[in-house]
């Protein structure tokens, strides 16, 4: 029942837009169905299975919105869920910043259903979680994971004839593995739409090579260094970045993107010439919807090319006031995540090579508990974690203990050396980085 | 209330504090149809009986079911428009079983016999599909059935009782306010929760509880665009496990001092009148000169970090690895509590867990596996003494009795152990801020929370704030801009010198701290007063880009 096909959607929103007899009206539906399985020191943890699906009806007098919502579909309900949103038009505040329905778009498509991944039942995540398992029993050492699996649909449709549809699936998975005295560990995640290009237990074992690699790590003192970030420690910094390509903060003068003195760094050399982010729904290893939640056709756009800030993202509201076009940041990946979505372009060297060719510097796994700590630089601080290795002379020399670093994702690709290969990780694609000055600034006794 | 629906409706809402957006949309409905549509416990006592013999009968040796409404209200403004309002339910099914000795869990959105029998089978597969991978039985700790109960958090208005137009009427004017006091910029909020929850288990309880939490906000801005700089104040509000008369202020209520906080009921108007006069200041304030110094914390500010140095650490399913993959471990060891003279801090650091303490986010009258609450010590005259445990894990430590403090954030997800409130109990001797900041040569004040970072063992931590005063010889001398202070936990309490007396306690809060995977949200409570630390270690934070 939860997963409708485009058709079965269709008819539905149709019979709910006939029942509207306010001015405007939207209509979104959604369902999903997920499964999962979490496990700790070496056995599972916990595990379940959901199942939903629910229908939301914005109704709009002049610039009046009401939005009302239901979960059961036979059309008595349908018919009392239009009517309240009805109700609640009328006695909501105007909104100044209403925009009108959409007419009909056109959307490309976009492979963001497999159906072997909807395929995947308790008995499938059981085996997966088994294969996880087997690389740290065999090793003696303990893990703790998480394997999530889920199919779902998105409709929406207007009062002006608009539809959008979307079905999608996923699966991702994480584990940490740690010795059995506690003094190493490691981690991987991942995920994507097919299960097909997830082997839970090859990544097990890099988890399980870390875990063993990262023990008896020493003290060096904190300061600025060359880093090389491997993908996952990428996708934690730079997916901050996101956030500030809305047109509207930078215009109002509240985001990294305001210019001194006033206006936007549109246009600006903001990042290294090395550096080029754009989104694309249709990438075959990042897709996603290729409409937004409005319905305004998402499209693969750049943002930065060559360090050079090319767009900023305009909701319909702030185009209109500023005379440009709207411009959707996107669904990014599987939703509409924060940095979800960004993809990086890189080079062609590989992690061993980018070591080879370092004198000193630190090797960062990944990073852990990133927060902002002054919006108008971007400055975040977090501590590295799960691998973190001390390199001389081209070669990883030993485990060092975990760092507290304040750096900004900003500055940080402006200090750019090196991009190895472009990788998923998660919800956005990017290269590993070399990266010069580096700040540490703190030692953490956290393993 | 879930934090993906808390992100999603702060970014439609509140989009100048950048939120993230999630994938998630609304169920709006009318809140007042919603309390109509209470279901009589009679008739949830019987649901939940098809569940409970449903699972028995296909071999699960424990079974409990939670029928739950949730209902949660969203308003948000900035400046003179109103972003969103949103009124969202969720009502269904939640049902856990243990079968050949292994968890499982199951959901449904529909609430018929028959789904729900569908769903408690559903649960027993799950559970039974799992036991393979299973090394050791789930082991749970007795507990009595307490029959058919029933607990009412005890508000004096009902938030969803009260008009939209109120709440509207409120945040226009908060934000009038802070525009006529020179802000550029205003965001503001409230967030209302109702859990309606219905708990039963094969220990033969059958438990009824209504809950209710409220979380006022506001965020105000001055931007300078000749320097390119902007700074912000949020509210010093906290969000409380009250009704609407959080916001119906009392002036024996407020604490006044260099900016006014608040104590049981919060004046919105009268805090953003004051934010608006403190980013003017902040805007021109000095650049702290890094280095050592005592920190002086309001509790607006010390409720975080106890939350994330005190309440994490001590959470026992972290410390046993549960949470390795996800929140972390904890440098909290077994062997330090069995220690029995684990120094955690110096002897005038006394810290309790409490799921009872009335006006706190985390009082309940059972917790969600059937429990009743309580209150219990962690930290005794410096000294780890325990932690926080539920019903699978207590026997690792050798008890017998859960601490009660399990939770979910809905009927669909499945319930573990989530942080109780936890509170630094106040100085015996008598003491007021004014004469804590006397004995402080050079010192920070520091008002209300802002930035947060701990590592996942919680041994390094970095904080900031949203105002920070400079103390020479014991004087207050001015603002300060750009300050974090970075500590390792041991030795931060370890560094405390003095506490505040009972009078300048109070409580602040999280309305969303996350934990487990998929990931939940719970609300909990950190009560504190202002307290000093000696020579912690201050960093400057502003960069050039």
């Amino acid at each position: 029942m939860a997963i409708l096909s485009k058709e079965e959607a269709q008819a539905i929103l149709k019979k709910v837009i006939g029942y509207s007899t306010s001015d405007e009206c939207m209509v979104s539906l959604r369902g999903a169905q997920e499964g999962n399985i979490r496990y700790a020191r070496n056995a599972v943890s916990t595990a379940g299975e959901s199942s939903t699906m629910d229908l939301s009806v914005s109704a709009v007098y002049g610039k009046r919105v009401g939005t009302a919502s239901i979960n059961e579909f036979d059309d008595e309900s349908l018919q009392k869920v239009v009517k309240r949103a009805e109700e609640l038009a009328k006695l909501a505040p105007e909104n100044p910043e209403y925009m009108p329905a959409l007419d009909p778009q056109q959307y490309e498509e976009s492979p963001t259903y497999v159906e072997s991944t909807a395929a995947i039942d308790p008995l499938k995540r059981a085996e997966m979680v088994g294969d996880s398992l087997a690389v740290s029993k065999a090793d003696s050492l303990e893990a703790a994971g998480f394997l999530n699996n889920s199919k779902g649909f998105r409709a929406i449709m207007n009062s002006k004839g608009l539809f959008a549809y979307n079905k999608s699936t996923d699966v991702s998975f994480s584990v940490t593995i740690r010795n059995q005295e506690g003094t190493g560990s490691g981690y991987v995640s991942n995920s994507f739409n097919d299960v097909a290009k997830l082997d839970t237990g090859a990544l097990s074992k890099i988890a399980a090579t870390k875990a063993k690699t990262s023990a008896g790590a020493r003290a060096i003192e904190p300061g600025k260094y060359t880093v090389i970030l491997e993908p996952l420690a990428v996708s934690d910094m730079v997916g901050w970045l996101a956030r500030g390509f809305d047109a509207r903060s930078a215009d109002e003068g509240r985001s990294y993107m305001s210019k001194k003195g006033g206006g936007t760094r549109l246009g600006e050399q903001l990042f290294d010439e090395k550096i080029s982010i754009y989104t694309d729904p249709t990438n075959p290893e990042l897709p996603s919807a290729t409409w937004d939640m409005e319905g305004v056709p998402v499209k693969k756009t750049t943002w930065v090319e060559n360090g050079v800030v090319k767009n900023l993202e305009y909701s319909r509201y702030w185009a209109a006031q500023q005379g440009v076009e709207p411009l959707p940041f996107g669904a990014g990946g599987r939703g509409f995540g924060g940095g979800g979505g960004l993809i990086i372009p890189g080079g062609s060297a590989s992690l061993e090579e980018m070591i080879s060719t370092t004198e000193r510097g630190v090797l960062v796994t990944r990073f852990w508990y990133i927060r902002s700590v002054d919006p108008q630089t971007l400055l975040l601080t977090g501590l590295t974690r799960d691998g973190t290795f001390y390199i001389e002379n081209g070669k990883i020399q030993f485990p060092v203990k975990n760092f507290r670093f304040n750096e900004s994702p900003v500055i940080m690709l402006n200090n750019v050396e090196e991009l190895g290969k472009t990788v998923r990780s998660g919800n956005i694609l990017v290269p590993p980085m070399k990266i010069r000055d580096f700040t540490f600034t703190s030692l953490s006794d956290a393993i | 209330m879930k934090r993906k629906d808390f992100l999603y409706y702060s970014a439609l809402g509140m989009g100048s504090l950048l939120l993230p957006n999630s994938s998630l949309f609304a169920r709006p409905i009318d809140p007042l149809e919603a309390l109509n549509e209470r279901i009589d416990v009679a008739t949830k006592k019987e649901l939940a009986d098809v569940a409970l013999n449903a699972a028995k009968a296909k071999g699960a040796t424990y079974a409990d079911v939670r029928i739950g409404r949730y209902l949660n209200q969203y308003v948000f403004t900035r400046e003179k428009r109103v972003q969103g309002i949103s009124n969202t339910e969720s009502y269904g099914v939640g049902i856990r079983v243990i079968a050949d000795g292994c968890w499982g869990f199951a959901a449904s959105h529909r609430v018929t016999k028959d789904d729900i029998a569908q769903t408690a089978a559903l649960a027993v597969a799950v559970a039974k599909a799992n036991a393979k991978l299973q090394t050791e039985p789930v082991k749970l700790a007795p507990q009595e059935g307490y029959g058919e109960v029933s607990w009412k958090a005890p508000i004096a208005v009902n938030t969803f009782e009260v008009p939209i137009k109120d709440k509207v009427d409120l945040l226009m004017q908060v934000n009038d306010t802070a525009m006529q006091n020179g802000a550029n910029f205003v965001n503001s909020m409230i967030a209302a929760v109702n859990e309606q929850k219905y708990f039963a288990s094969t220990e033969g309880s059958y438990i009824d509880q209504d809950i209710h939490r409220i979380y006022p906000n506001f965020n105000v801005t001055r931007v300078d665009r000749q320097s390119g700089k902007f700074q912000t104040r949020n509210a010093l509000s906290s969000p409380m496990g009250m009704g609407y008369e959080y916001l119906q202020p009392r002036p024996e209520d407020k604490v006044a001092g260099l900016v006014t906080r608040y104590k049981g009921r919060y004046d919105m108007l009268g805090d953003v009148r004051e934010a608006a006069q403190n980013v003017a200041e902040k805007i021109k304030a000095k650049s702290v000169e890094p280095g050592k110094y005592d920190v002086v914390l309001d509790p607006s500010h010390l409720w975080l970090t106890i939350h994330e140095s005190v309440g994490h650490p001590t959470e026992l399913d972290r410390v046993l690895g549960y949470e390795a993959n996800y929140a972390g471990t904890s440098f909290l060891t077994l062997d330090k509590w069995k220690s029995g003279n684990f120094n955690f801090g110096n002897e005038k650091v006394n810290i309790v867990a409490d799921k009872t303490q009335v006006g706190s986010l985390g009082a309940v009258g059972y917790d969600d596996e059937g429990v009743k609450c309580k209150q219990w010590d962690l930290i005794k005259n410096g000294i780890l003494v325990n932690y926080q445990a539920i019903r699978d894990q207590v026997h690792i430590l050798g008890g017998t009795e859960s601490n009660g403090c399990c939770y979910s954030q809905g009927w669909d997800d499945v319930q573990f152990q989530r942080m109780p409130n936890v509170s630094l109990m106040p100085g015996k001797e008598k003491l007021s801020v004014d004469d804590m900041i006397k004995d402080v040569e050079r010192g920070i004040y520091i008002v209300g929370n802002g930035s947060f970072s701990i590592d996942q063992q919680r041994y390094n931590f970095q904080f900031g704030g949203q105002l920070f005063y400079e103390i020479k010889d014991g004087k207050v001398v001015g603002m300060l801009n750009d300050v974090a202070y970075q500590s390792n936990t041991q030795e931060f309490w370890n560094s405390c010198a003095a506490i505040c007396d009972e009078s300048d306690y109070r409580l602040g809060g999280s309305f969303n701290d996350g934990k487990g995977q998929p990931s939940q949200s719970s609300a909990v409570s950190h009560g504190s007063a202002t307290t000093r630390f000696t020579g912690v270690n201050v960093i400057n934070t502003a960069r050039n880009i």
